[in-house]
């Protein structure tokens, strides 16, 4: 058996020998193990849930692949609502001629994430669809949200700071490295930030708000940010950290640092008084060594002139800063 | 000098009134990104001239590549910037919707690999570009040949700047100075734009790209305007040479001829467009006699403000009907477009 065919989604034989040797090896735990139609867990009193789809193309890069980025995004989705991220489903939606080692690799790498991350797999499913051999994975995650966390876009408050966890594009460059057979050292970031937020939380960090910078980058995010909190934000070029490397490839190609996506990295706006604390406490984290503060958000007197994002530049001019525009970089997550 | 006193200099600027332009998308682009205009004394006003090549590309341009991009055996192959431009009708994005076969890359050079996997299928690329993007069109004109590749073709939409740059000089858009584009002149030799500085007393700037380097092409450009020098004068000597560049000449001789084409908004002008020679018209997707332009929206000012006779604010549509997510022209929908870069600075 080298490559999946329509066989394997029959239902039969094939499909349950695929499912035994891929899927319940790595992903074996107590919920999953029953195999019933629906995994039955304990609850909590408010959870979080979310849903993703994930199309990536390579499926494979460097510093990761389809199956550690589509633990990642599930988990941090989670997380940016303050949840601890608990349960997660998936869907594998396979197209025929997928080569069963690179879905062995995938599957042991969605298993080795999702142990780091702290969540279980407890349910999931596969369909084969004719192609040529793409590979596609839906999941829905689930999240216990400790009592009194209240994290979201409406609370950034006048004042506050905002900070971003690390380096910026660095997933979005190297999807693109790889499609343009670009040689470089530049590796995507995807990762799981569950410890930075719980962290913060665990470490009674009143935070307001927080978002995971995907597609569209950072400029997107904190645009919309703005937008629906009502306020205005402001940053500064020079405290945005970007890899040397991912700055040059970028400026090669024309592409803005600003828009491009992350898989690995959130911003977190916090009151003032907090701003070192919530820096140190993300700056120890795993994957938050290179977190800087990089603006703050002012409530606007007048209420016309709510939701602008303002880019102060090196140089010292101002740059107003909008939602990504058109293409961007498709399937990239 | 430091930046900071070219800076001080440019804020407080109370001398005769200057209009600069820069025929650059990329300067377009880098001015906005840097927040230039924020630092400039109101007597000093920047303009964004023809620099941005999808900006100056007539509606029958794009309506060609639909109409390409919808037969059975034929795919269109495009950089992104493209795909949102609107056609008389409707954009490459639009037609995709409904079926058109599309492809977007990051390099002319990804065509090969799809001709190669798919030798029953034609794949157009839609080669639009200065004098700067030409060269890699020849490179994969070169290696289409080498590998004996018979289903490739480019639709182009080529055009060299000195011809535009004498127009908007003659059909009196007021400029008092240019920000020569980098880089074309990192291409052909910051020599390329001496015949035009001196034929109209106007001094040129070659320029990068980093906020200082633009800072001090304006700061240079205005002291050549307060002396009265008409000098080609090159800030960008890490990357550009004063010399013309002849391989680069001999290289657009190789495949292209020189041919009357239009512009956006502009008309057809002389002798600044490339078209492939006829022994490599096997190579055209059909790129003759597309010279129509045919307004999405017939109130669009693009070609005014192409021409820094207006600028975008000027425009009725600007900021209204016309938005980067509702483009009613070609100036709204690139990264370099005059109109995308004034909304969004």
């Amino acid at each position: 058996m080298e490559k999946i065919i329509m066989e394997h989604g029959s239902g039969g034989r094939a499909t349950s020998e695929l499912i035994k040797e891929i899927f319940e090896a790595e992903f074996d735990n107590d919920v999953l193990s029953e195999m019933e139609d629906a995994a039955v867990v304990p609850g909590a009193e408010a959870i979080a849930m979310t849903t993703d789809s994930f199309v990536v193309t390579p499926l494979e890069f460097p510093g990761g692949d389809i199956g550690r980025l589509c633990i990642c995004g599930t988990v941090n989705d989670l997380c940016m609502r303050g949840a601890r991220p608990k349960y997660i489903t998936c869907g594998f939606i396979l197209e025929e001629g997928v080569d069963i080692e690179q879905l062995k690799r995938i599957v042991k790498s969605m298993a080795d994430t999702a142990k780091e991350a702290g969540v279980k797999i407890v349910a999931g499913d596969t369909k084969v669809v004719e192609g040529n051999g793409g590979l596609y994975i839906n999941t829905a995650g689930v999240g216990f949200i400790p009592s009194g966390i209240d994290i979201k876009a409406k609370n950034a408050a006048d004042g506050d700071v905002i900070i971003v966890s690390g380096n910026i594009g660095d997933h979005h460059a190297t999807v693109l490295s790889q499609r343009m057979e670009i040689k470089n050292t530049i590796k995507s970031d995807n990762a799981p930030l569950q410890e930075m937020v719980g962290k913060l939380i665990s470490n009674n960090i009143p935070i307001h708000v927080l978002r995971d910078v995907t597609r569209g980058g950072l400029a997107t995010v904190l645009k919309e940010l703005a937008l629906a909190s009502g306020n205005n934000f402001e940053i500064d070029a020079e405290n945005i950290p970007v890899d040397p490397q991912v700055k040059s490839f970028s400026g090669l190609l024309g592409l803005d640092p600003l828009y491009m996506g992350n898989e690995g990295k959130l911003v977190a706006i916090v009151p003032k008084e907090y701003t070192d604390e919530a820096l140190n406490i993300i700056k120890e984290c795993k994957y938050g060594e290179n977190a800087c503060v990089i603006g703050n958000v002012k409530t606007p007197e007048n209420e016309s002139e709510t939701g602008t994002l303002v880019l102060n530049t090196e140089i010292g001019g101002r740059r107003f800063l909008d939602i990504l525009q058109g293409e961007g970089l498709p399937r990239i997550c | 000098m430091e930046i900071s006193q070219l800076v001080d200099y440019l804020r407080n600027y109370d001398g005769k009134p200057v209009r600069l332009m820069e025929v650059c998308g990329s300067h377009t682009h880098a001015i906005s990104e840097h927040g230039i205009r924020e630092l400039l004394s109101p007597k000093i006003e920047l303009l964004s001239g023809p620099g941005c090549p999808v900006c100056v590309t007539p509606t029958a341009y794009i309506d060609r590549l639909i109409e390409l991009s919808l037969e059975v055996d034929t795919t269109v192959v495009t950089f992104g910037d493209l795909l949102r431009v609107p056609g008389s009708k409707e954009s490459l994005n639009e037609a995709k919707g409904r079926g058109a076969s599309v492809i977007m890359v990051y390099s002319p050079m990804d065509v090969l690999k799809l001709a190669r996997d798919n030798p029953l299928r034609k794949y157009v690329f839609a080669a639009v570009g200065f004098e700067t993007t030409a060269p890699v069109y020849t490179l994969l004109l070169d290696r289409a040949i080498e590998e004996k590749l018979d289903n490739i073709r480019l639709l182009t939409a080529l055009k060299t700047m000195p011809g535009a740059i004498s127009y908007l000089c003659e059909k009196g858009a007021n400029i008092d100075g240019f920000i020569a584009p980098g880089h074309v002149s990192a291409v052909t030799g910051a020599a390329y734009f001496v015949d035009l500085a001196e034929k109209y007393h106007i001094p040129f700037a070659v320029s990068g790209f980093s906020a200082k380097e633009l800072v001090v092409a304006i700061f240079g450009l205005v002291k050549m305007i307060e002396k009265g020098e008409d000098k080609v004068a090159n800030y960008y000597t890490s990357v550009v040479d004063l010399e013309k560049n002849e391989i680069v000449e001999a290289q657009f001789q190789k495949y292209y001829k020189k041919a009357d084409v239009a512009w956006r908004g502009m008309g057809i002008l002389p002798g600044t467009g490339l078209m492939l020679k006829e022994d490599y018209a096997h190579f055209d997707a059909g790129s003759a006699g597309l010279d129509v332009d045919n307004k999405k929206n017939i109130a669009c000012r693009c070609g005014d403000i192409l021409m820094g006779k207006a600028k975008p604010s000027d425009c009725p549509l600007f900021g209204k009907v016309c938005t980067p997510s509702s483009p009613q022209g070609a100036c709204m929908v690139s990264q370099e477009g005059s109109c995308n870069n004034a909304f969004l600075s």
